[in-house]
């Protein structure tokens, strides 16, 4: 009779367990594969977090789980070993540049692909969506060899700048940008630009004033991935980069010398150039798993 | 007759004067367009002809300054890399393979790992909500941070894998490498499963959250089992994030380049050298650029007929499902 799950109600039933509730065993496979799964998670982040405090006699030797002497001297001298400062900056600039252009092409094209039937549509949507799935490393050379060439010819310098790396990261940020912000506004009720329309509002002002707030946790999600996947990016990076351009992603390798590899430093840089990126993003994940819900999985 | 033609010339007037108000409501999708249309054009149409186009040409170090001069060479690029028989095109075909197996352990293994711990996860308990925020750790790390973390933890003199097999399991006497030789291809997948089982967790717990709890309640009164709910409810209810799921992971893994490159360096050892990094190393390392864009060419095409034959497949289980 009782279909609804809950703790029993009558006193003399007091093994009764909720039909839904999970059986013993299930309990106890859940409590060891999530132990097991979270230790798996926290080994490298524990690594890196004892490592970071210990001298370098240390992390040379055989590994320690704990730090013989604590020592906060890698996250002083890290900065002066390989000029971390100017990596940040090259970073942040790329991937924070790279991200609000894509975000703001996105916006228009998404809407005009959402919204509007006209000829060629299909055309931009399937284009968008397969140039996704083309690694990287095809888009590499070419633009590498244009970049050269646009040097040579315009004295635009594009190969080794910063201005080069933003482009080249509209690879990969501008398709997911335009790919999920279009199934996200479809997902955002017609009937709101309707009644926007008939007040008065121009399709411009309906899309700032109406979709844009409505599909927050779409753009945020686009944003805070296309943020994070600049910030990590390794292969464009390693070429179209020099010395003054170089960002983090390739710069953490200049911690190697001929005679010494820094780990201590290495782990300390590692977690101080990731404590940004994973605080905005588990701060944010709400909207993600929305936008994620919404956008990809229609 | 004449009437039926002043008709049509009235008709056809007021067509027109309605194609002149709606010009601009028929322009503006394109002029939204326009941005997009044109950073596309810079960015993937034009690297994409040009790069099919230097997979023809014999462009090496020398032309770089002025690689649009550089000498034909036919098809010769793509006879190198599909000639099994010489240097070239064995280690392609190695890579290839070694990237084949790479992906689909991989992928295998993530997505277990990830619907596993979803599964697991689907009743609330005390402490959910943070273990899950803690889950998403790994995949919002900077791939190079976590990387070289874990290159650090696979050293062979000052590693933490060592330590335990070596000091603390007392498994071996002499300590193993672990990113050169056999072993260097059970790092990568190590590493690569680390960072990518989060995000199959992620899609698959918002998936989830799609599937009606009534479902459940009414295969509880039925009698089901935790093991028949979830295979006669929550995987079939799966379905269509899984099949996005398991395509985009494949794709992410099999144009991996940050794993190899950071956790190895320019050269990998050939047990763990993923097709990027030997893409990367005939382009960069050896400047024979059109050897590298007929590599990349070759990968593309297999990666398109894979997708196609993928979603052929897929959507005809799909229609079969839902009949």
């Amino acid at each position: 009779m009782s279909s609804t799950p809950g703790p029993a109600r009558s006193p003399g039933a007091a093994k009764y367990r909720s039909p839904l509730a999970p059986p013993k065993s299930f309990l106890w496979t859940r409590r060891i594969a999530l132990t097991l799964l979270g230790l798996f998670t926290a080994t490298p982040l524990f690594v890196m977090i004892s490592s970071s405090v210990k001298p370098l006699v240390d992390v040379q030797g055989t590994f320690d789980w704990v730090p013989s002497h604590l020592t906060f001297q890698p996250y002083v001298e890290m900065w002066s070993t390989v000029p971390l400062g100017r990596y940040f900056v090259n970073s942040t600039v790329v991937a924070a540049c790279s991200t609000a252009i894509s975000v703001v092409i996105a916006i228009f094209a998404a809407y005009a692909v959402s919204r509007y039937r006209f000829r060629g549509r299909q055309v931009f949507r399937v284009t968008v969506l397969s140039t996704q799935m083309f690694p990287g490393i095809l888009f590499l050379l070419p633009l590498y060899l244009i970049y050269v060439n646009i040097g040579n010819d315009t004295g635009i310098t594009l190969s080794n700048t910063r201005l080069g790396l933003i482009v080249t990261y509209l690879t990969f940020t501008l398709p997911f940008s335009i790919w999920l912000l279009a199934g996200y506004f479809d997902s955002i009720p017609r009937e709101l630009d309707e009644a926007a329309a008939v007040d008065g509002s121009g399709p411009l002002g309906t899309l700032l004033r109406i979709v844009v707030p409505a599909a927050r946790p779409g753009i945020i999600t686009v944003g805070v991935y296309s943020f994070m996947t600049a910030w990590g990016e390794v292969l464009f990076a390693s070429v179209m980069t020099d010395d003054n351009t170089r960002t983090l992603a390739v710069g953490l390798r200049n911690y190697a010398s001929e005679n010494d590899v820094y780990w201590n430093q290495i782990m300390a840089a590692s977690l101080v150039v990731s404590v940004p990126v994973v605080v905005a993003f588990l701060a944010l994940q709400r909207y993600l798993i929305a936008g994620l819900t919404a956008g990809s999985v229609k | 007759m004449t009437v039926a033609t002043d008709r049509g010339r009235s008709l056809r007037r007021l067509a027109a004067a309605d194609r002149r108000r709606s010009t601009r409501h028929k322009a503006l999708p394109y002029l939204l367009l326009l941005p997009a249309v044109c950073f596309e054009l810079l960015v993937h149409v034009i690297p994409m002809l040009v790069g099919v186009w230097i997979s023809f040409k014999q462009l090496t170090i020398y032309f770089i300054r002025n690689w649009t001069g550089a000498p034909s060479a036919g098809l010769n690029n793509y006879r190198f890399a599909l000639n099994f028989n010489n240097a070239v095109g064995k280690a392609l075909l190695h890579s290839f393979y070694v990237t084949l197996g790479f992906t689909v352990l991989v992928v295998a293994l993530s997505w277990l790992i990830g619907t596993g711990a979803a599964v697991l996860m689907q009743n609330p308990f005390r402490g959910r909500g943070l273990l899950r925020t803690y889950f998403l750790v790994p995949y919002a790390l900077p791939a190079f941070s976590a990387t070289i973390t874990w290159e650090f933890m696979f050293q062979r003199d000052h590693g933490l894998v060592n330590q335990v097999i070596v000091h603390d399991l007392h498994l071996t006497s002499h300590a193993p490498f672990w990113l050169i030789g056999n072993n260097a291809f059970a790092s990568l997948v190590i590493t690569a499963v680390w960072r990518t089982w989060p995000f199959a967790f992620l899609v698959v717990t918002a998936g989830m959250q799609s599937i009606p709890t009534d479902l459940y309640e009414a295969a509880v009164m039925d009698g089901a089992g935790v093991w028949q709910r979830l295979r006669k409810i929550t995987l079939p209810s799966l379905r269509p994030v899984n099949l996005v799921l398991v395509l985009v992971l494949f794709l992410w893994n099999f144009n991996d380049f940050n794993t190899p490159f950071v956790l190895f360096g320019n050269v990998a050892a050939p047990q763990a050298n993923l097709l990027s990094l030997q893409i990367y190393d005939t382009s960069f390392q050896n400047w024979n650029f059109g050897s590298g864009s007929a590599m990349s060419v070759l990968l593309l095409l297999f990666l398109l007929v894979v997708t196609a034959i993928y979603l052929v497949a897929t959507s005809r289980g799909r229609k079969a499902a839902d009949v």
